[in-house]
């Protein structure tokens, strides 16, 4: 690289973020700087999302009649398949990724990330990993076929013969993500230990860095759990190994230990974040503290811990002890406690609030909702007898889309339109925002909720041609889905409008407490004119008290609406 | 603003920001967050050897096989084990070298540091020899995986390890290197120290208990 001096202005702290935002260019090279790497993981999430999204939408059209009409079955299965890889690994992963990438340093008054390099390279692999999974189409026999949990001894069966496969890809792939992840836990967790600024106490932290920790933390032992179950699977499909080779001594349902020991507390790793924006929009759209603030905070690390402790639920139906799948129910149910010390401490926070029922809080409200839901026919599922009747059934779709889409996409939403006016320095339009809010919401009702009666019924998943009793669910779950599909289409238009001509924002249109509102919108390189010293915590409306001890020399903070 | 530009903002901002936070310590603390990380690899791989060893689904060693050598890797153990009391030394005679600078035991340093790679490399060596003289291959069954899977992928990280410390090595031949601390062996040493004591563990699940 050439040796370019910068001039001392051009990087003076304070100043708005050079260039930004209509120099989108800037999102397309390389850069340390923790607010643009976050905007690259969002931005290129949305991207995979959109893709997943097409694959979600061709699967509806197959389920629209009982017949295998549209795609072949083998379409299907790779179909279904990429359609969760996609949405785990590359849009949920990365994009809550991106939103606490740009957020945690912002909101513990940090200048940037602890290894800002190592942030970059972990960006850099997702578009490299996920253009090595949808490159699997091009290779003979198609894309992975075994699910996203691509159970052997399906998964290891390689028809093709070929050592570069589907299969072999989508390892590759996920192990790529999963190094990405690794990197990223080790950067958030330093980041949250040891560059909170002078006084941010650790119940001075905001509960969307707790839940973060908290999420964090589970990718750090879970994750390389995962990655010795994918390295034994690619060794089997490669060389020959037998460690899930039944014939050879293997035993197959040892990688469902290593799989779901990690990939159950996944959902805690998409999840917890999400909840961690609930805890952080509802105060500020109800203008009221978080109600149970710490113990929230503390819930988060607890879910953590019971999540290591839940991983057999997903296979009660696996020749599963007895002593084992009532130890494992009882864990399962005990995550409940955490979760719904949460919903409590919500609905306590809005109770006589000044609710404004702006997009972000409808769709964090809509989202909660949604959980409440989740969460409930997530203790069924818990429950030995009842999971064992809707084992692989659509029951069980229902289920986790409720969490998945229900809450965490709606919760993302949540997020991203409550500060993009501060990562843009521009204010979204509220219509299109509620009607895409609206849209969603029944979307998502329409799709998912049949799909319990449906699973109830006895209708399996994964399968491309179903009985024609199950139609009726099935059509209304189909045209659901389509709904569901249009309604991201006024959210794209609202952020690329908005994002280019909407009307100015300033520094703080949610008068919010919080550090990163006492920075301009969008924040300038290193976040703050000087560090914040923190002197009470991030909650304190109506308590009309200082949030830091230095405000005149970092900006206005506005003064809570009610005192 | 051009990409060069940014991107040269972006360096000046991360030495700013060096300066202003205790880089050095964060590395550590990051680097010990990875290695715990990294361990429950080994873990999950050593839990998934218990489950093969002790539910078994069919014959647990290759036909022909009743167990494994002990002797020689018990010799390769106590080298690579004696190796990581090596690597301490040289990482105190390079901290004594930086505290107390006009006595010079750089040398002290750079012999020890050779002296771990030479240890790293003759315990490869005798892996390697151990493997070829071996009566199974990778594809004969159970065992045969777990065991070449796990020492394999031990021997991996020692060969990391091993580039690691030359990497160092080398680095002490440039001058002004050690300006801002010397993290990079510090971390050398823990990394292998976390070797050894994942190589213990593995000796005692595969060659002990049999």
């Amino acid at each position: 690289m050439t040796n370019i001096s910068i001039s001392p202005d051009e990087i003076t702290r304070g100043q708005p973020y050079p260039g930004a935002p209509d120099n989108w260019k800037r999102f397309f090279t390389f850069s340390t700087d923790h607010k643009v790497i976050g905007i690259q993981y969002i931005v290129t999430a949305f991207f995979f999302f959109l893709v997943g999204g097409a694959m979600a939408m061709v699967i509806r059209s197959e389920l629209l009649t009982p017949e295998a009409d549209l795609v072949d079955r083998t379409v299907y299965n790779a179909l279904f398949t990429l359609h969760g890889s996609l949405m785990i690994f590359f849009w949920t992963f990365p994009v809550l990724v991106g939103l606490a990438n740009y957020l945690v340093p912002l909101m513990i008054g940090a200048r940037d990330m602890a290894f800002p390099r190592l942030n970059a390279i972990s960006f850099w692999m997702i578009p490299v990993a996920a253009t090595l999974m949808l490159a699997s189409f091009l290779v003979p026999g198609g894309p992975a076929q075994s699910g996203w949990w691509s159970y052997p001894p399906q998964s290891i069966q390689n028809p093709t013969g070929n050592i570069i496969n589907g299969q072999v890809l989508w390892i590759l792939s996920v192990a790529i993500n999963g190094v990405s992840s690794i990197m990223g836990g080790v950067n958030f967790v330093t980041t949250i230990f040891r560059m909170r600024a002078p006084g941010m106490t650790w119940f001075r932290m905001p509960a969307f860095c707790w839940a973060v920790l908290a999420a964090q933390l589970i990718q750090l032992y879970g994750l390389p759990a995962l990655t010795g179950g994918a390295i034994m699977l690619l060794l089997d499909i490669t060389i020959g190994t037998s460690f899930f080779r039944p014939e050879n001594g293997g035993n197959p349902v040892v990688y469902q230990h290593f799989f779901w020991f990690y990939s159950h507390p996944a959902v805690y790793v998409m999840v917890l974040p999400v909840f961690g924006m609930f805890s952080e929009v509802l105060p500020v759209h109800a203008r009221k503290p978080l109600f149970g603030y710490r113990v929230i905070a503390v819930s988060s690390v607890v879910i953590t811990v019971i999540s290591g402790c839940v991983w057999v639920h997903h296979m009660f139906a696996s020749a599963t002890p007895p002593w084992m799948r009532m130890f494992f129910m009882v864990t399962t149910m005990l995550v409940a406690v955490p979760s719904g010390i949460k919903v409590f401490g919500w609905v306590a926070t809005i109770w006589g609030g000044k609710i404004r029922f702006t997009t972000p809080m409808l769709f964090a409200l809509g989202g909660i909702s949604n959980w409440v839901f989740a969460g409930i026919t997530g203790i069924f599922l818990g429950s030995v007898p009842i999971d064992l009747h809707v084992h692989n059934t659509y029951f069980v779709v229902g289920h986790f889309h409720y969490v998945l889409y229900g809450t965490i996409v709606m919760g993302i939403y949540a997020g991203i339109y409550h500060w993009f006016p501060k990562m843009t320095g521009r204010m979204y339009y509220e219509g299109l925002g509620k009607l895409h809010f609206a849209l969603t919401y029944i979307g998502v009702q329409a799709i998912f909720l049949p799909m319990h009666p449906l699973g109830l019924q006895g209708m399996p998943r994964r399968v491309a041609s179903y009985d024609p009793e199950f139609i009726y669910w099935n059509v209304i779950a189909s045209l659901g889905g389509f709904l569901l599909g249009v309604s991201v289409l006024p959210f794209i238009l609202n952020i690329v409008s908005s994002w280019i001509r909407g009307p100015k924002a300033g520094n703080n249109p949610w008068r919010a407490y919080g550090l990163e509102w006492l920075t301009t919108s969008p924040p300038p390189v290193e976040n703050f004119e000087e560090i914040p010293v923190v002197v009470s915590g991030p909650y304190g409306y109506g308590k009309n008290q200082p949030l830091v001890a230095n405000q005149a020399r970092l900006g206005t903070i506005e003064e809570p609406a009610t005192s | 603003m051009t990409a060069e530009r940014a991107i040269a903002q972006d360096i000046e901002s991360e030495v700013r920001h060096a300066q202003e936070h205790d880089e050095a310590g964060n590395s550590k603390f990051g680097f010990i967050v990875f290695l715990l990380s990294e361990s429950v690899i080994f873990i999950s791989f050593f839990v998934g050897y218990a489950i093969f060893k002790t539910t078994p689904v069919g014959e647990w060693y290759p036909p022909g096989v009743t167990g494994i050598e002990t002797k020689e890797p018990l010799f390769n153990t106590l080298i690579l084990v004696s190796s990581s009391f090596v690597i301490y030394v040289a990482e105190r005679y390079l901290h004594d070298y930086l505290e107390v600078k006009k006595n010079g035991k750089l040398w002290g340093f750079r012999l020890f540091m050779l002296l771990t790679m030479l240890m790293g490399g003759y315990f490869l060596y005798g892996q390697m020899v151990e493997w070829s003289g071996l009566p199974f291959t990778v594809q004969s069954g159970i065992f045969a995986s777990m065991f070449y899977t796990l020492t394999g992928f031990h021997g991996l990280h020692v060969l990391t390890g091993i580039i690691m410390q030359t990497t160092m090595l080398r680095r002490s031949f440039v001058s002004g290197n050690y300006d801002n601390g010397y993290f990079g062996v510090e971390a050398t040493s823990l990394f292998w120290h976390f070797v050894d004591v994942i190589w213990i563990v593995l000796y005692i699940l595969i060659y002990v208990w049999q």
